[in-house]
């Protein structure tokens, strides 16, 4: 599992769970698997992060919040953006799909489940707000380009599905 | 080699550059909310995967080039983008013609960009391949709507792909720099993979109840600098703020 490659130290981990996405404030970036590596190297702090989506305009503002809070701790920290190995949604913890659900946002599927409710319109997303599975994909771009935009046939609420990477 | 490969990832970047900025137009435009959020959540994808290459050629040319220099302070000339991407929005039928052509060999691309020797260029593609599929999900869904749904919609998105297919041969033209970079290992051979699209174009026209255009005049010059009369107007609102306000940051 590629998960276990992260190389955080321990120490630094405080300090990382209180920088959130911007976009899905609920989720800290520890959750969302975006950094891939931490680690303090004569005095200053270098963290590795990936970006979830090529254009996600979150990165710069997750950049700088990094930078402040350990600014905050008044540690000096520099952030470098890495491609390789490309971010994947399995990279997601579980406290983290707990947080997008509770946040109205459906949590994604395995790959195939994926393709299976986006193209053949099987109905497997939970609804975050009542918990049925009676929803249908309405458009496959939600509010962000890593998400769906689906509704419930239940409750009627519309909601975001974060979409498989 | 470090021009020519600046050069080869130009002939990538520029054209997700172009048709990101010609998507972006549509922003407030689309036909319905839905769809007008997929075409400017595409264009962010293109422009996202354009940053990265550009952000390489940064690194690449050094003497303190940014990313910006390259998207903002070049000369018609120097972008080396297909025409395909340059074409006006006109109507949907023709952004939906436009990014399916694009979609189609965009998709073949990167699957094959993945390989590439130059690691920058291998883990750009792996991230891209999975937003190009959408972008291709996308857009071969519209062509299927508009194709098999009213006479009107069959009407409009046959003109459009009429139109615009003169400029799908030049997708496969290659420049001197490719030849070299894909003797590298670095660049794709492009000409592998014409066959497949032609083959997965048919396919979804046919789908969508739509006649294969058989023209066999096309289109060529964006590769060479040498562009339709649209790209100055794209220019002049893509580069008006970098141009009056030199080294501007947000
Ligand atoms: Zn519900």
């Amino acid at each position: 599992m590629i998960l276990k490659k992260q190389l955080i130290e321990k120490e630094l981990i405080s300090v990382l769970k209180t920088v959130s996405d911007p976009e899905i404030p609920v989720l800290t970036i520890l959750d969302m698997g975006v950094v891939r590596e931490a680690r303090e190297v004569n005095g200053i702090v270098k963290v590795n992060i990936t970006p979830t989506y090529s254009g996600c305009p979150a990165m710069d503002v997750i950049e700088d919040d990094i930078i402040k809070a350990f600014d905050d701790v008044g540690k000096k920290a520099t952030v470098e953006l890495i491609l390789s190995p490309a971010w994947t949604t399995d990279w997601i913890t579980l406290e983290g799909r707990k947080a997008l659900e509770d946040y109205g946002v459906a949590p994604p599927l395995n790959p195939t489940a994926d393709k299976e409710v986006l193209l053949e319109e099987k109905r497997m997303v939970t609804c975050p707000n009542c918990k049925s599975t009676k929803t249908v994909v309405v458009s496959q771009f939600g509010s962000t380009a890593c998400k769906a935009l689906f509704k419930c046939e239940d409750c009627k609420e519309p909601f975001d599905y974060f979409k498989c990477l | 080699m470090r021009d020519n490969l600046i050069k080869y990832i130009l002939g990538i970047a520029d054209n997700s550059l172009i048709l990101g900025q010609r998507l972006g137009e549509l922003c407030g435009h689309g036909p319905n909310l839905e769809t007008d959020i997929a075409l400017t959540n595409i264009s962010l994808d293109l422009l996202g995967q354009t940053r990265n290459y550009y952000q390489y050629i940064a690194r690449l040319s050094g003497n303190n080039k940014t990313e910006d220099d390259i998207a903002f302070m070049r000369s018609e000339r120097e972008y080396i983008n297909v025409l395909l991407v340059e074409q006006p929005n006109d109507h949907f039928g023709y952004v939906i013609a436009r990014q399916f052509y694009y979609d189609v060999f965009h998709y073949l691309l990167m699957q094959n960009l993945q390989n590439s020797s130059d690691e920058t260029l291998a883990a750009i593609a792996k991230k891209g391949i999975k937003e190009v599929s959408y972008h291709l999900r996308f857009s071969s869904d519209w062509i299927k709507r508009l194709g098999d749904g009213t006479k009107e919609s069959h009407q409009k998105i046959q003109e459009a792909i009429d139109d615009r297919w003169v400029y799908t041969n030049e997708l496969f033209m290659k420049t001197e720099a490719d030849e070299l970079l894909i003797n590298e290992g670095v660049g794709v051979n492009v000409l592998d993979f014409k066959e497949a699209y032609y083959q997965k174009v048919s396919q979804v026209l046919e789908e969508a109840t739509l006649t294969v255009p058989d023209e066999k005049y096309y289109q060529k010059g964006g590769k060479e600098g040498i562009h339709s009369e649209h790209m100055g107007y794209i220019l002049a609102e893509l580069q008006y703020m970098q141009k009056s306000y030199p080294n501007l940051k947000w």
